[in-house]
């Protein structure tokens, strides 16, 4: 039993066949289903053919190629010479080649794409991050660089060649324990810096925290609602299931019993005062979101039914940022980071960092969150709650 | 060695038998097939078509980021209303990513890979008949076969396939009012996952029990060629890690279908609250990436193991460090399992438990380093024979330092914090993961294709194969480290939105023709395997003058491997150029007795009487060369 037995020509005619009636079957169906498509998809069965029929010649190409080159090595071996192309030294050569562009394409990628990524960190603890950034980019180019140019010169060196014998060289331990302990080390100095540089950004001490101006931000599919802490500096609590309460006024769920919420400032866009720590504590409404604000450093993500924070410093204004950058247009962003559905490639939000005057300008301008209306329907719904509470007691009696 | 019995006597037995089994069908045979070599072949091409497919899914939405403002009629009669007027569906970019994601690294670089190479080679390079359960290991082949067509048939449901990404992260994976992706697409995805976890299971199983049983005589761990060493740990890492991600699966399903909370808390979507409270998706994702990190070296190990192997046998040399090899597999191997934290670090995980998973992850980089530099020491003063495996072995090394390196980044916390979810992951893993681990099991295609089919690949299309596909691979993946380091978020179905990511535009046009050009130079290889399947040149029983046992069997592929005896292995498996040898490779088969020139005093493990021997041969042999020397 051979599956060969299944591949002669006649059975293979019989199933392109099939497969070429079933498709004209199906193109015929959709054609009738779709008569008004017709229009739009009009010409398409050329274009697709063009690009076929293009690809087509392309393979014969490579054929013929491919036969030329057999052809020559069959003379070849006719002549008596025992490889017509010594193909082991062709793909040395190939990866000498390699080298020299490819280590050019990493240079041209670092000039030209390296010239396009973030600007500096405008955050005091980015300017930490972008030092270690800096030595690890060293470190790590280093060892590109010099492991690429060992391996494409040794296969490019040592290739085939039927004299030779090559050199049996099993292992050799303390070349190995080299490469081993050199590694390590390098790791170890970058693991220290690293964890150091980690905890000082996560690891805040309660009265910085307190200190900090309090933000509040509630991701949801697909928006970001931010909030202000106010005069108290507290923000007051939530609970999402008085989402839409209060006449559907209520969109962040704001728990209206607790006083703290009453100053609190409904904001449009991110302001901060330049050089003053201010500490962002998120929520998500729905699904996970990630608070990602590149320019500053800043990443965390945002998760239903659990709070997370960041703190930190901005440290050069928008205005400051637009001379530095040399981009009269540059604004800094709010993106999100975690897939989150449809939408998730454009939930912006405008971030601006200002001067001291200009924020404690800003600030005064902005409305409380809790309005007027939401004041009157919380009043109404108490009274109601009296009301009932009262009634039912009545009923007992 | 207890062990040696065991093979003799079940081949005895199956020597008995063989002349009943002799009338095969073609279900048999090609269909429940429980030959090891048959299913693995099974695997492989499964592997292969799971992975045009996947590659397919990739250069549709590398079509979205390129032209995100041009509609595309074709994409419209191909995909109906996943394209209306031609452009794709924002909800079908986000399912075309995570199956793209799914397909390829579970259904092709586990499956294909571990599952391809893992059954054929475990049995042949040890000196085993068949697994130690053949029917087993069929079924696992069943599964996984039965995995992938549910998977595919999420493309043919009305709200299309599962869209949260491959780590389906809870919420949004459990909510269906999220996204359309997390309806019925969802449910089947976590149906087809829970399938391919078994049939995972039932192969590693059976990995590990025909490694530790069912040697020959003679082929003690230490004399394992480094693909077993590496299959076997990556059985290992499965057994171990798999059943957690099915734990994880169960209580998303749990969440999604009978109302639990384990991993939903305080949710208001589609304008009501719902009920859950007390759940965390923290949760999913300690469960997830506990299975998730091991994931990526199960991916890697075999390709590393099949890229030693290669290296060796056509650079004709020993592989530099054979212990060091399988102690930075076994290092890996271990600490692959206290590294997951690092995929956490932004995630409201408790930031000091960041510190101490930065720590675990950035020593793992230490057995990485030292299988790098231990294959360039492989490569030093070899004779190295450009076979299209050997140029697949040397791309997966040029990948994993390409990647790796970007490992230590991602893998510091602190540079984390601007790097997650960025497409420097994306350039990351594709390169460490992607390309190296495909590149790896195309190394192991072109080199094992003689043993599986009996026939050659066409050398020449092969290297074509490789040149367009290492190119192509370096000028889509490069670039996008520097988007990465731009704050460019992964997963963005278009870059319009946002002024900043404008001047990427034009990059994402190079990357999707750079693609292009990556996925037509397929079409080299697939032609290269389907044609020499069946009219390729007839392979001789060892094309690549390579040592080890798999080449002693019969180019015909007998069930049951050796026709006669199980031959015994006298040596480790990479005496290559050996000094004082006539030829440049011993075969493990071949005693120490018949090589008494080239023997060294290593070679002998500490037989006091052998080492007497062999001394006592050299004293003659010296004298007759002086005596020559003389003369």
């Amino acid at each position: 039993m051979d599956i060969k037995r299944y591949l002669n020509l006649k059975s293979l005619l019989a199933l392109t066949g099939i497969v070429g009636l079933s498709f004209q079957q199906v193109m015929a169906q959709a054609a009738g289903v779709a008569t008004d498509t017709v229009s739009k998809t009009d010409g398409l069965g050329k274009t697709v053919g063009y690009y076929l029929i293009l690809f087509l010649l392309i393979c014969v190409v490579i054929g013929i190629i491919g036969k030329v080159l057999h052809v020559y090595e069959l003379t070849k071996q006719i002549q008596g010479k025992k490889e017509g192309i010594a193909w082991n030294k062709v793909n040395g050569i190939l990866f000498a080649v390699t080298l020299v562009v490819g280590l050019y394409g990493a240079y041209w990628c670092y000039t030209v794409q390296g010239a396009q990524i973030l600007p500096e960190a405008a955050s005091e603890h980015g300017l930490k991050i972008d030092s270690m950034f800096r030595i690890t980019l060293v470190i790590t180019t280093i060892v590109f660089v010099i492991t690429h140019i060992l391996l494409f010169l040794f296969a490019y060196k040592y290739n085939y060649k039927a004299k030779r014998k090559a050199y049996y060289y099993p292992h050799n331990n303390t070349l190995e324990k080299y490469w081993t302990v050199i590694p390590a080390i390098a790791l170890t100095v970058l693991v220290l810096m690293g964890f150091f540089t980690w905890r000082g950004i996560t690891n805040i001490s309660s009265d910085q925290m307190k200190s900090a101006l309090q933000v509040d931000v509630t991701a949801h599919q697909f928006a970001w609602e931010v909030r202000y802490s106010g005069k108290d500096n507290v923000s007051g609590r939530k609970n999402y299931k008085l989402i839409g309460s209060l006449g559907g006024l209520n969109s962040l769920g704001l728990d209206l019993a607790d006083k703290h919420n009453y100053d609190d400032l409904k904001v449009t866009e991110i302001v901060l005062p330049v050089n003053k720590s201010v500490r962002f504590t998120l929520t998500s409404q729905d699904v996970l979101h990630s608070f990602y604000m590149p320019h500053f450093r800043v990443q965390m993500n945002c998760v239903p039914g659990m709070s997370t924070f960041f703190q930190f410093t901005p440290r050069i204004t928008t205005a400051e940022m637009k001379v530095k950058t040399n981009d009269p247009n540059f604004k800094y962003r709010l993106y999100c980071a975690k897939i989150c559905g449809a939408q998730h490639y454009n939930m912006q939000f405008a971030v601006r960092v200002v001067t001291q005057r200009e924020y404690d300008k800003w600030v005064k301008e902005q409305k409380p969150i809790v309005t007027d209306d939401m004041k009157k329907e919380y009043q109404l719904a108490m009274k109601e709650n009296v009301a009932s509470k009262e009634n039912k007691i009545a009923l007992n009696n | 060695m207890s062990t040696i019995a065991i093979p003799n006597s079940s081949a005895v037995h199956h020597d008995d038998h063989s002349h009943e089994h002799h009338k095969e069908t073609f279900l048999t045979k090609y269909v429940f097939s429980q030959d090891h070599k048959m299913i693995a072949k099974q695997f492989l091409i499964t592997g292969i078509i799971m992975g045009v497919i996947a590659m397919g899914l990739s250069i549709l939405f590398r079509i979205q980021l390129a032209y995100p403002d041009k509609s595309f009629p074709l994409l419209e009669v191909l995909l109906g209303k996943f394209a209306p007027e031609g452009r794709l569906d924002p909800n079908f970019y986000l399912s075309l990513v995570t199956i793209h994601g799914t397909i390829m690294v579970f259904f092709v670089l586990t499956a294909g890979l571990s599952g391809t190479f893992s059954n054929l080679l475990i049995p042949l390079q040890l000196g085993a008949r068949d697994m130690a359960s053949p029917f087993m290991n069929m079924l696992s082949y069943w599964f996984f076969f039965t995995a992938s067509a549910i998977m595919l048939s999420t493309f043919f449901i009305e709200s299309g396939p599962a869209g949260a990404g491959w780590t389906i992260y809870p919420p949004l994976s459990a909510l269906p009012k999220a996204m359309p992706g997390s309806g019925l697409g969802m449910t089947l995805w976590l149906v087809s996952m829970v399938l391919f976890v078994a049939s995972s299971l039932m192969g590693g199983i059976n990995y590990v029990s025909t490694i530790l049983n069912m040697r020959t005589k003679g082929m003690d761990l230490w004399k394992m060629p480094l693909t077993i060493w590496a299959f076997f740990l990556t059985a290992i890492l499965g057994i171990l890690s798999f059943p957690v991600l099915v734990a994880g699966i169960v209580l998303l399903i749990f969440d999604r279908s009978f109302g639990t909370s384990f991993y939903l808390s305080d949710i208001y979507i589609g304008g009501q609250a719902l009920a859950n409270e007390g759940g965390s998706p923290i949760l999913w994702e300690h469960l997830f990436w506990f299975l998730g990190h091991p994931e990526v070296y199960i991916v890697i190990m075999p390709a590393m193991g099949i890229a030693s192997e290669v290296m060796s046998v056509n650079s004709r040399k020993p592989i530099f460090g054979y212990h060091a090899m399988v102690y930075s597999l076994i290092g890996i191997t271990v600490l692959s399992f206290v590294v997951w934290g690092h995929h956490m670090f932004v995630t409201g995980m408790n930031p000091f438990l960041g510190g101490v998973f930065m720590i675990t992850t950035l020593i793992i980089a230490v057995p990485s380093a030292v299988k790098t530099f231990n294959w360039l020491a492989t490569l030093w003063r070899g004779n190295i024979r450009f076979t299209p495996a050997m140029l697949f072995a040397i791309g997966l090394v040029s990948f994993f330092i390409s990647g790796g390196l970007t490992g230590i980044w991602l893998g510091n916390a602190a540079l984390d914090i601007n790097l997650h979810d960025t497409y420097f992951v994306v350039a990351h893993f594709h390169l460490v993961m992607g390309s190296a681990a495909i590149f790896g099991m195309l190394a192991g295609i072109y080199h094992w294709f003689p043993k599986m089919f009996g026939r050659m690949m066409n050398p020449k299309l092969g290297y074509l194969h490789f040149w367009l596909t290492f190119i192509s691979a370096y000028l889509v993946f490069f670039p996008m480290h520097f988007m990465g380091l731009d704050g460019v978020p992964r997963r963005y179905y278009a870059f319009t939105e946002f002024e900043s990511m404008q001047k990427w535009l034009s990059v994402n046009v190079f990357i999707t023709w750079a693609a292009i050009l990556g996925a037509v130079a397929q079409v080299a290889f697939l032609f290269n395997f389907f044609y020499s399947i069946f009219f390729g040149e007839k392979s001789t029983q060892n094309p690549w003058q390579a040592n080890t046992l798999e080449w002693t069997t019969p180019v015909e592929r007998l069930h049951g491997n050796w026709p006669g005896e199980i031959p015994t292995v006298y040596r480790w498996a990479y005496d290559y150029s050996k000094p004082g040898h006539d030829a440049d490779f011993i075969t493990q088969i071949t005693p120490l007795s018949e090589t008494m020139s080239s023997n060294l005093p290593h070679d002998f493990e500490g037989n006091e009487e052998a080492e007497r021997i062999q001394e006592r041969w050299n004293i003659d042999h010296k004298s007759v060369d002086k005596r020559e020397e003389v003369k």
